[in-house]
């Protein structure tokens, strides 16, 4: 799973590189590719947000986790997960049931800058089945607040599409594309 | 010793006179936990309202604490002060703890010698601190349940299972799942049966910071349930009560029964 989504992230930074001609050409696999900016915030005491990325479908449940931006500090297992619940609706619809850390999900939080996701794997893609979803990205920051960009897309797709929505605070752009 | 006794009495007496009037409720910090055995402190007080010390501590004597896996587990740093007990808990299992105070007490009157007597106590003492030809007695008794929920990690419902004494909630939706702007479902138990017909209150805190407030009044159907719709998040108290004859004690008249919870309803 880690090593697919390297991969994957490898493949779609190097393409991108070429132009998209190149993609068209060299891609035939169908992948959803997403990219999270975390904003420059002009405050005193920043930390970097706690993020989670999910898909969701039509009834808000969890198909697949994408990533889980959190504190790991210390050695013990499951450390710095205190604060996770303050993403509230991720903990509520997927990570209360997740025991941390998750292999290929779980992160250490990221810097201000735009962050890229990609989801190829055969397995994550098994669990779309064709219908409505949502790229759901929820951002919690410590002494800060909390937000949740939601990016509604329908899945497969039959050309490419891409789709981009902007946070109001703790989340700037979140852009998907979803490749056929 | 001596306090812990006194402030038991005293409470048992409100509880008993002046229930109608006063909230009853434990006041937990959080109710949805994660991380390495996260610890939570809880608030136990009567008051006029919602959610603030300002009348009489709740005492800690009969408080009951059912771990996710159904044992019982000891609050830590048990202490009552002039308008609030509090305790400390450390969540050391997955799942969902029942915090409770429970109450079983009964309360007799009866004239001796042309002077009225008067007695609180439980069924084991009831024989021995009442005489057995007492004149004209009556006596009460009151099953009241105090409670409230907190879960680390993923809701289970092991502490959840009733007890089949007194006034219970049976979550249909659990108790640490409810959210603002959703419908949560939940049924009331009497004795472990469907109690249809209960009147059932429900106030959100912070009522200090409006003119009202603004209950939300229910009732049971006929399968003991209920539903309720949060219009805003916020810590909610949750009452019912009921009387019948169902008493422990022949000697007993009426029962009366009386449940409140907290409840953590989280924003969207």
């Amino acid at each position: 799973m880690n090593k697919n989504r390297l991969f994957g992230a490898c493949v779609a930074v190097t393409l991108s590189l070429l132009g998209n001609g190149v993609i068209l050409a060299a891609e035939a696999a169908e992948k959803l590719e997403v990219t999270v900016e975390i904003p420059q915030l002009n405050v005193g005491g920043y930390h970097r947000p706690y993020v989670a990325v999910w898909v969701q479908d039509a009834d808000a449940k969890v198909v697949q986790n994408v990533a889980v931006w959190y504190q790991l500090k210390g050695k013990k297992k499951g450390s710095g997960t205190k604060w996770l619940p303050d993403l509230r609706q991720w903990w509520r619809r997927s990570g209360r049931e997740l025991e941390m850390p998750v292999d290929g999900i779980s992160g250490a939080t990221r810097p201000v800058g735009k962050h890229e996701l990609t989801i190829d794997s055969k397995a994550a893609l098994a669990q779309l089945k064709p219908g409505q979803y949502a790229l759901v990205v929820e951002a919690a920051r410590e002494h800060g607040g909390r937000e949740l960009v939601k990016v509604p897309f329908s899945w497969p797709a039959t050309a490419e599409q891409s789709y981009a929505v902007s946070g109001e605070k703790e989340l700037g752009e979140v852009t998907l594309t979803v490749r056929p | 010793m001596l306090r812990s006794t006194l402030t038991s009495l005293l409470f048992v007496s409100l509880f008993s006179l002046t229930a109608v009037a006063h909230n009853v409720w434990l006041l937990p910090s959080q109710t949805v936990l994660s991380g390495e055995d996260p610890w939570i402190t809880v608030d136990a007080a009567v008051s006029n309202d919602l959610f603030y010390f300002n009348h009489f501590p709740l005492s800690l004597d009969n408080l009951q604490i059912v771990a996710p896996d159904g044992a019982q587990v000891e609050a830590a740093n048990q202490a009552t002060g002039k308008y609030r007990s509090v305790f400390d808990l450390q969540l050391q299992q997955q799942g969902t703890y029942r915090i409770a105070v429970l109450n079983h007490g009964l309360f007799g009157s009866w004239n001796e010698n042309g002077e009225s007597r008067r007695w609180r106590g439980t069924p084991e003492s009831f024989a021995k601190e009442v005489p057995s030809d007492a004149q004209d007695l009556r006596v009460s008794e009151s099953v009241g349940r105090v409670e409230t929920f907190v879960t680390n990690g993923a809701p289970n419902e092991v502490a959840l299972k009733p007890t089949g004494k007194g006034i219970e909630l049976i979550a249909v939706t659990h108790p640490n799942d409810l959210f603002a702007g959703e419908k949560s479902r939940f049924r009331f138990l009497v004795d472990g049966k469907p109690a249809a017909g209960l009147k059932v209150q429900v106030i959100r805190g912070e009522t200090r910071y409006r003119n009202s407030p603004e209950a939300t009044h229910l009732t049971t159907d006929a399968e003991g349930e209920f539903s309720v719709t949060w219009d805003e998040p916020g810590m909610y108290w949750l009452e019912t009560s009921t009387q019948d004859e169902k008493t422990t004690i022949p000697q007993a008249q009426s029962r009366r029964l009386s449940y409140a919870a907290t409840l953590e309803v989280l924003p969207q």
